[in-house]
């Protein structure tokens, strides 16, 4: 219950926040998606940062303004683990963002409806 | 007079009841012991040599031999007493302390009503039936071998407790010390056996009499199945399992007839003050955890809440609530609990979590999530059982109206106060909040289903593709899915039956998930359901030899690992960890993963007589193998197919 409230609040933080992306640093996607996997990321947000229920909130495609995504790793809301520039580097964080942001957002209607 | 030779000691118990005959004289006399005792006969006496011994001892006095059958002993007089519960099922791997016991269900009781059911693991007894009780409405039996066995099972035990599940569990003792065989016997035996599981048992006791444990397993019973529900052990005297039953004493001894107790209400007045404040509220959230306790609770749920017009936030410890109604909010509790000004709980688990969070950073905060003036009523019967040492209630949360009763029970009077209150005025504008929050439900449905396609062709497999799969393959089947990995099919499949899922674990004690989904198949079995689960690897490897009482017993499930190769759960707080101290999460996998070699579940299950297939990596490729396993399920035999998947 605790971990699905923190998601939810950050579910929150996300829709609650207008989307700019055009604001990031430039960053190698390449390098964001080794980083997304070794700094472990995809631990709690999934490979594609899809997010899962009760855990962690979807954080691709659509993105954060990128001084929120910061914001959030520096001084993560809720239960995130803080990644403070000791463990990812600026130039880091602009990489994962890179690679969030090639992420494709897939069409809901693969899912079918059951009810 | 020369001495008889000497018997061993007997009690009562073993029947003297003067058996000297010549033939069992000459067997004993033969013994060694016999032989130095008898004393020696005068030469004159026969042809210059001793006599047999036999002739010895048949000259003397008769002895008294013990008994060594009997018709019948205590133990079919115990299998009577649980004939008469109904109990379908018992569940027990084998143990001496309790082979009276069993030797009388399987003989004396023609394994019927209950059946035996074997299993490998005591943590496995008492799970399967923690989850059958979920799905049958009613409990099963555990059997559990004294001391070591019990403390096996106290795990289950303890979820089955913090669930407020029924399960009726005998374990056995052999409290004559004088009696105890040197050995596991001894090793096994107890001063206070109940004592292990004391804090997490609705009661216990340990019969002195037959008679004694006649009204103490209906006692028993009766206290499992009243709300609130828990878990019951009976300690079993090995010596009483074995006690002679003479027919002179068997006609001294009655069962008492087990009646169910009425469940208890909440106090009218009360109900009807709830019922004002429900009314009059602008934002009311009904909030439902371990609510439903019967199939009726889901239509009387449903009706609180058109009447109301207010959003339901199943939290999911039971099936409470349909997840197609238009009234079913349980992907924004969150944002509803804020905006609440009367919230109503339902047999919440963790009530304070209900309306609180707790930020897990390095200093630990509490929020509170409600607005200024928020009114929280609390309907619950969990005030009636709680117990000092195991800390599943939760920390005190203060409430504005507590009210003590069945949650269930308690809904049709609810339901009736609420009717009453309704004037015109009021149903005109709870009738504008309905639409509203049918708009703001068919939104967030949409919303979920675009996370579910997210990462849809990934490989790991992610949960919402491979809970799309599933229900593909079980959605025109009479279906209920009996796993603990529910977040996606509650999100994603149609839930509307009591038997749709099983809800959570009670205390989140690993190793539940794979023995209750077998339990609540077992279950479902009885009423020709098909069950299907999303099995964790970490869960997996607790007590997996419930997999072999699956096919043994033929118990139809499909089984669907989420073999994610880690305690993930672990993996995130040693991450968390890791973060604090600025180390980086690099090594987190030390003592948390399951990789090299990778366990080959499919290979598992094969070697315990159950049809599987994987692992599975592509996505594409489900269908066509959970088709295949699902051939085999409605064929009537458990099925795994193992899937890699992302982490969660």
């Amino acid at each position: 219950m605790r971990l699905f409230s923190c998601a939810l609040a950050a579910s929150l933080l996300l829709g609650g926040t207008a989307f700019a992306q055009d604001a990031a640093p430039q960053g190698s996607a390449e390098n964001g998606k080794k980083l997304f996997v070794t700094d472990g990321c995809y631990q709690c947000h999934g490979y594609a940062g899809q997010g899962a229920p009760g855990y962690a909130p979807r954080i691709a495609p659509k993105l954060l303004p990128y001084q929120s995504f910061v914001k959030q790793l520096r001084q993560p809301r809720a239960d995130m683990p803080p990644y403070e520039t000791a463990l990812i580097t600026d130039q880091g964080v602009a990489d994962i963002y890179a690679y969030l942001k090639v992420q494709k957002d897939d069409d809901p209607k693969v899912v079918p409806s059951f009810y | 007079m020369p001495k008889t030779p000497k018997l061993p000691t007997i009690d009562r118990r073993r029947f003297l009841k003067g058996v000297a005959v010549s033939g069992a004289a000459v067997s004993l006399a033969g013994t060694a012991e016999a032989q130095s005792q008898a004393p020696r006969a005068p030469a004159a006496a026969g042809r210059g040599t001793l006599p047999p011994p036999s002739l010895v001892a048949e000259a003397k006095e008769p002895a008294e031999l013990p008994r060594l059958t009997v018709p019948r002993t205590n133990s079919d007089f115990m299998v009577d007493v649980v004939k008469t519960l109904g109990i379908d099922y018992l569940a027990a791997i084998p143990g001496s302390s309790f082979r009276g016991l069993q030797e009388s269900f399987i003989n004396y009781g023609a394994n019927k009503q209950p059946e035996w059911l074997t299993c490998c693991h005591e943590e496995s007894s008492v799970a399967m039936a923690h989850g059958y009780a979920k799905i049958a409405g009613k409990p099963m039996m555990a059997m559990v071998h004294a001391t070591v066995g019990l403390q096996h099972a106290s795990m289950a035990v303890y979820n089955a407790w913090a669930d407020r599940a029924p399960v009726i569990i005998v374990t056995a003792n052999q409290a004559d010390w004088t009696k105890r065989r040197p050995g596991a016997e001894t090793k096994h035996s107890v001063q206070d056996g109940a004592s292990l599981v004391r804090d997490i048992t609705k009661w216990d006791d340990q019969p002195a009499s037959a008679q004694h444990w006649a009204e103490s397993m209906v006692r028993a019973y009766k206290l499992a199945v009243t709300a609130p529900t828990a878990p019951v052990l009976i300690v079993s005297d090995a010596d009483l399992q074995e006690e002679p039953l003479e027919h002179k004493e068997e006609a001294k001894l009655h069962i008492p007839k087990f009646v169910a107790a009425t469940q208890p209400v909440g106090d009218p007045n009360a109900l009807r003050e709830a019922a004002k404040l429900l009314v009059a509220a602008e934002n009311p959230v009904i909030v439902a955890d371990r609510y439903q306790r019967t199939p009726e609770a889901i239509p009387l749920l449903v009706k609180l809440a058109e009447l109301l017009q207010a959003p339901v936030v199943d939290q999911g410890g039971r099936m409470n609530f349909p997840n197609a109604h238009p009234l079913n909010h349980s992907d924004r509790g969150r944002p509803l609990i804020s905006q609440a000004d009367v919230i109503l709980t339902l047999e919440p688990g963790q009530l304070w979590a209900v309306t609180h969070s707790l930020r897990d950073q390095l200093e630990r905060t509490a929020q509170t999530l409600t607005k200024p003036g928020t009114k929280l009523i609390n309907l619950s019967a969990a005030e009636l059982l709680i117990h000092a040492n195991y800390q599943d209630f939760e920390r005190f949360a203060e409430t504005d109206m507590s009210i003590t009763g069945d949650a269930e029970a308690s809904m049709p009077y609810l339901i009736e106060a609420v009717a009453r209150e309704l004037t015109d005025n009021r149903k005109a504008a709870i009738a504008d909040r309905g639409k509203k929050l049918a708009e703001a439900a068919k939104q967030s449905r949409q919303r979920t289903r675009g996370e579910a396609a997210n990462g849809w062709d990934l490989s790991p497999i992610t949960l919402a593709r491979l809970s799309v799969e599933l229900f593909e393959v079980v959605k025109n089947e009479d279906w209920s899915f009996v796993g603990v990995q529910n977040l996606w099919p509650k999100r994603l499949w149609p839930m509307a039956k009591h038997y749709h899922h099983i809800g959570g674990s009670g205390a989140s004690g690993i190793g539940y998930g794979l023995p209750s989904s077998i339990g609540a198949a077992l279950a479902n079995r009885e009423e020709g359901r098909l069950s299907v689960s999303i099995q964790p690897d970490g869960d997996f490897m607790f007590a997996n030899g419930v997999l072999w009482t699956a096919a043994h017993h033929k118990i139809p499930i499909l089984m669907v690992m989420h073999n994610n190769r880690a305690y993930h759960q672990e993996v995130m707080h040693l991450q968390r960890m890791a973060n604090r101290h600025n180390r980086g999460v690099d090594r987190a996998g030390i003592g948390t993963t399951i990789t090299d070699p990778n366990i080959n579940y499919a290979k598992l299950a094969e070697g315990m007589g159950v049809y599987s297939s994987g692992p599975v990596t592509d996505p594409k490729d489900l269908r066509a193998v959970l088709t295949k396993a699902m051939a085999v399920v409605k064929r009537g035999e458990p099925a795994l197919v193992d899937v890699v998947t992302q982490p969660r």
